[in-house]
């Protein structure tokens, strides 16, 4: 029914899809697998029409599809539902399906009765206990997922696609949700299935197509497939990075996190020890709350539980600025917005968290400022025309060194360093890798968290897995594997 | 900094053409009335550059401006020796605005829902309290504050440079002006980067408040009553400067003496027309075109960067 012939799409030189070939059959479940990264939502946004591919084809039922967008795919009955729910939250059910059901007519006059009438025709078919005049926004996540399968339904959908949508359910609306897939299928609708949870891959899906770096590695029977080797097609490969040779010193417990956690963001019973000049590696699947351990540990979401402490001393750190106090950096994940000021210069990005060392009295005195920027720009070589220059003005990765340097600016002991290569190209990438081995080298202490596998086992000293909200497992270098990491984030304990 | 030109040579163009259609624009008497008309725009507009630079507003300002008036005249007519006045009314004008600034920074309410419930009720309560009436006849020793005319002409316009002067040197060389740039271009960067944020926020609406009792004050001093309802637009013409100055209206990015130039602007209008003979009422018409003109223009200043 739905055919893609070798697609490939190019990021800014990065490539996250070469020569793709899928094809999906009417009336069956198609899981799509791969690591973090490997060009599934990449693969959903070109059949969605969100971004249009480099080269390749699109052809529905036979049909070629030229100059996909979202409105045109949702014309030919492609749906996609994402884990969070893509509703109008202040409008009620019935007005969320008849906004995607009905032509837009400013002139119109809508027909209330009409509305209500389809909608609970449209819920009654999935069999969803839902009335058409909630408001989406009282609703719970789950069956705000109901609304958008009622939804997609109501469009005639004959591609539907579920990116992983189970993250965020109980066990019960879990299987609620797998019920009405099969009765989707029994349609004769074509699902699309993404999800990190294989056992569920297995109880819905009759082929499955596994991705890993942008290239198609099998499409097969989901029958005569165990989890073993699943994983070991999703992973399958040699470190093809070169990384950066590391020294093996190293210095006393700088960190350490005793049964520390979070009520607000759900992190729990964390417990690590860190030694200056050592890179431990946070790994984990999205959603495993690697970030908001990051931000526990830097007083954005102060821990409520356990204990945190700083060089042997037990500390409460309640905002940035005292983690600051403490030693502690965080490199935020998300550069362009959290990492640095765009409009500022790299000069004063780089000293925003260390202001008082080039303050006298409230003064700032620019020449301090600019040999600190100087100094950094050298040691990191950022290509820069001056270090008066807007960060705008820069590359990501020259960016993600001005980033860094604010950081290493404030002369800490601790530096947390969250994502600090997504979306940066090759070449900067070995570059910062480098940067962060000669900083631990220099007896910094770093937690890595990284979505990139070949990055953790590449750099780290020891690898902690993240698993719900807290650290399963923490893994030696010489123990670790992108298998058994997978394997562990996935759910599978140390042990196995 | 490119911007800041850009507006000067709209300013040099516009004057220039003045003093070819209409040279006795240039006569150092309306030079004189046009800058002491417009002191205290020229130090609110100050304050109301950082309010938007944290991507805030502050529409509360005139109703602030005319409760400090009012309450300047009545403390000089109970005989209220001069250094105590300033004292009493800069604490009062920074009173409120930190009334504005607790509200905004610490309850996280959108800027301007708080200064225009601030504007409503301290309009009303003005009026109540002075049951619409001027406050007239001030003692002789306020009025310029005892000096001669010629002489309370030259201090307005010294303090008055002062201030300026003082304001754009500390957005640039202090800690503070820095903090307040990084927060209103992005709050959670900047909080991020240890700044503290919420008392930013706080204290800038505070600062509002003080420059706007003074500019209430100076202009007080100009004249033998203080009317009721003074301050009247004085919010909007002070935005309208910031934004005519390059100030981005989002926040972030700003220049205060690129409002200074705004003022200038706006202000050399009005009297340019009487001198060139036209009807005074395009005067608003005309700054109406200035503004758009200056908003397109910094819009495509960002999208080129």
């Amino acid at each position: 029914m739905l055919t893609l012939r070798s697609i490939s799409k190019n990021y800014a030189g990065v490539r996250a899809l070469q020569g793709i070939d899928f094809n999906l059959v009417a009336g069956e479940v198609h899981a799509l697998a791969g690591e973090n990264g490997a060009g599934k939502s990449t693969l959903v946004k070109i059949l969605t029409g969100a971004v249009a591919p480099d080269s390749g084809t699109m052809h529905l039922n036979d049909k070629l599809v030229e100059q996909n967008t979202p409105h045109r795919a949702r014309a030919l009955g492609i749906a996609a539902i994402y884990q969070q729910p893509a509703l109008f939250p202040e409008l009620t059910v019935a007005e969320n399906i008849a906004l995607f059901d009905e032509a837009p007519e400013a002139w119109r006059r809508i027909d209330w009765a009409g509305r209500r009438t389809r909608a609970r025709q449209l819920l009654a078919e999935i069999e969803a206990d839902l009335s058409p005049d909630e408001i989406v926004a009282s609703l719970s996540l789950a069956r705000q997922q109901l609304v958008e399968i009622a939804k997609a339904l109501g469009a005639g959908a004959r591609v539907l696609i579920l990116d992983e949508p189970t993250a965020a359910l109980t066990e019960r609306e879990a299987q609620n949700l797998f019920r009405i897939v099969g009765a989707m299928k029994a349609k004769g609708v074509g699902v699309i299935y993404i999800s990190h949870r294989l056992p569920e891959l297995f109880a819905l899906a009759d082929r499955i197509t596994v991705l890993r770096d942008g290239q198609h590695v099998v499409t097969r029977a989901m029958q005569g497939l165990d989890e073993a080797e699943l994983v070991r097609l999703m992973v399958g490969r040699a470190l093809t990075a070169v990384y950066p040779a590391r020294s093996a010193k190293r210095g006393d417990v700088v960190l350490e996190s005793a049964d520390a956690g979070c009520r607000a963001t759900g992190v729990h019973n964390v417990s690590f020890q860190l030694r200056a000049g050592e890179i431990l590696g946070i790994s984990g699947l999205v959603g495993s709350k690697r970030t908001e351990l990051a931000q526990m540990l830097f007083g954005l979401n102060p821990s409520d539980a356990g204990e945190i402490r700083v060089r042997g001393a037990g500390v409460k750190i309640r905002n940035p600025a005292q983690a600051i106090a403490l030693g502690v950096g965080l490199v935020p994940e998300d550069r362009r917005r959290h990492g640095v000021v765009l409009p500022m210069s790299i000069a004063a990005n780089t000293t925003l968290a260390s202001l008082r060392g080039v303050s006298r009295r409230g003064f700032l005195q620019f020449g301090r400022e600019r040999a600190v920027a100087e100094k950094w720009r050298e040691r990191f070589s950022t290509k820069a025309d001056s270090v008066l220059a807007p960060v705008e003005t820069l590359s990501g990765g020259n960016q993600q060194k001005v980033s860094l340097a604010r950081w290493l600016a404030t002369n800490p002991s601790i530096l947390i360093l969250d994502e600090p290569t997504q979306g940066i190209d090759v070449g900067a990438k070995a570059e910062i890798h480098r940067l962060i081995a000669d900083l631990a080298a220099g007896g910094l202490a770093i937690l890595l968290i990284s979505s990139d596998l070949p990055e953790i086992l590449g750099m780290s000293d020891r690898v902690a897995v993240m698993r719900q909200g807290t650290i399963a497992v923490i893994l030696d270098r010489v123990d670790a594997t992108q298998q058994n990491i997978l394997e562990i984030a996935l759910g599978k304990d140390a042990a196995a | 900094m490119k911007r800041d030109f850009a507006v000067l040579g709209a300013l040099v163009s516009l004057l220039a053409f003045a003093a070819i259609a209409a040279p006795t624009f240039f006569s150092a008497a309306n030079l004189r009335d046009i800058l002491l008309a417009n002191l205290a725009v020229l130090i609110v507009a100050m304050g109301m550059t950082l309010v938007i630079v944290l991507g805030q507003i502050d529409i509360s300002i005139g109703a602030q401006f005319g409760v400090c008036s009012v309450l300047a005249g009545m403390l000089a007519k109970a005989g209220c020796p001069a250094w105590l006045l300033v004292i009493l009314l800069l604490g009062a004008g920074a009173a409120l605005g930190s009334l504005n600034g607790l509200l905004v920074a610490h309850l996280r309410l959108p800027s301007i829902v708080v200064t225009l419930a601030a504007m409503a009720v301290l309009r009303d309560s003005l009026r109540w309290a002075t049951g619409g009436k001027w406050v007239q006849d001030l003692p002789q020793s306020f009025q310029w504050f005892g000096l001669s005319q010629r002489g309370g002409e030259w201090m307005l316009s010294l303090v008055t440079g002062a201030i300026l002067a003082g304001c754009v040197y500390g957005a640039r060389y202090l800690m503070a002006g820095r903090m307040i740039f990084a927060t209103g271009s992005d709050a959670e960067s900047a909080r991020l980067a240890g700044i503290p944020t919420v008392r930013v926020v706080f204290w800038v609406f505070a600062f509002m408040g003080a420059l706007t009792a003074l500019a209430a004050l100076l202009n007080a001093v100009r004249f033998p009553e203080v009317p009721g309802n003074a301050g009247a637009g004085l919010e909007l013409k002070a935005i309208a400067a910031v934004v005519v100055g390059g100030t981005s209206i989002t926040g972030g990015r700003g220049s205060l003496g690129g409002s200074v130039l705004g003022v200038a602007l706006l202000a050399v209008i009005g009297p340019m027309l009487t001198f060139l003979g036209v009807n005074a009422y395009w005067e608003q018409a005309i700054q109406g075109a200035i503004i758009l003109v200056a908003a397109t223009t910094t819009m495509a200043a960002r999208k080129r960067t």
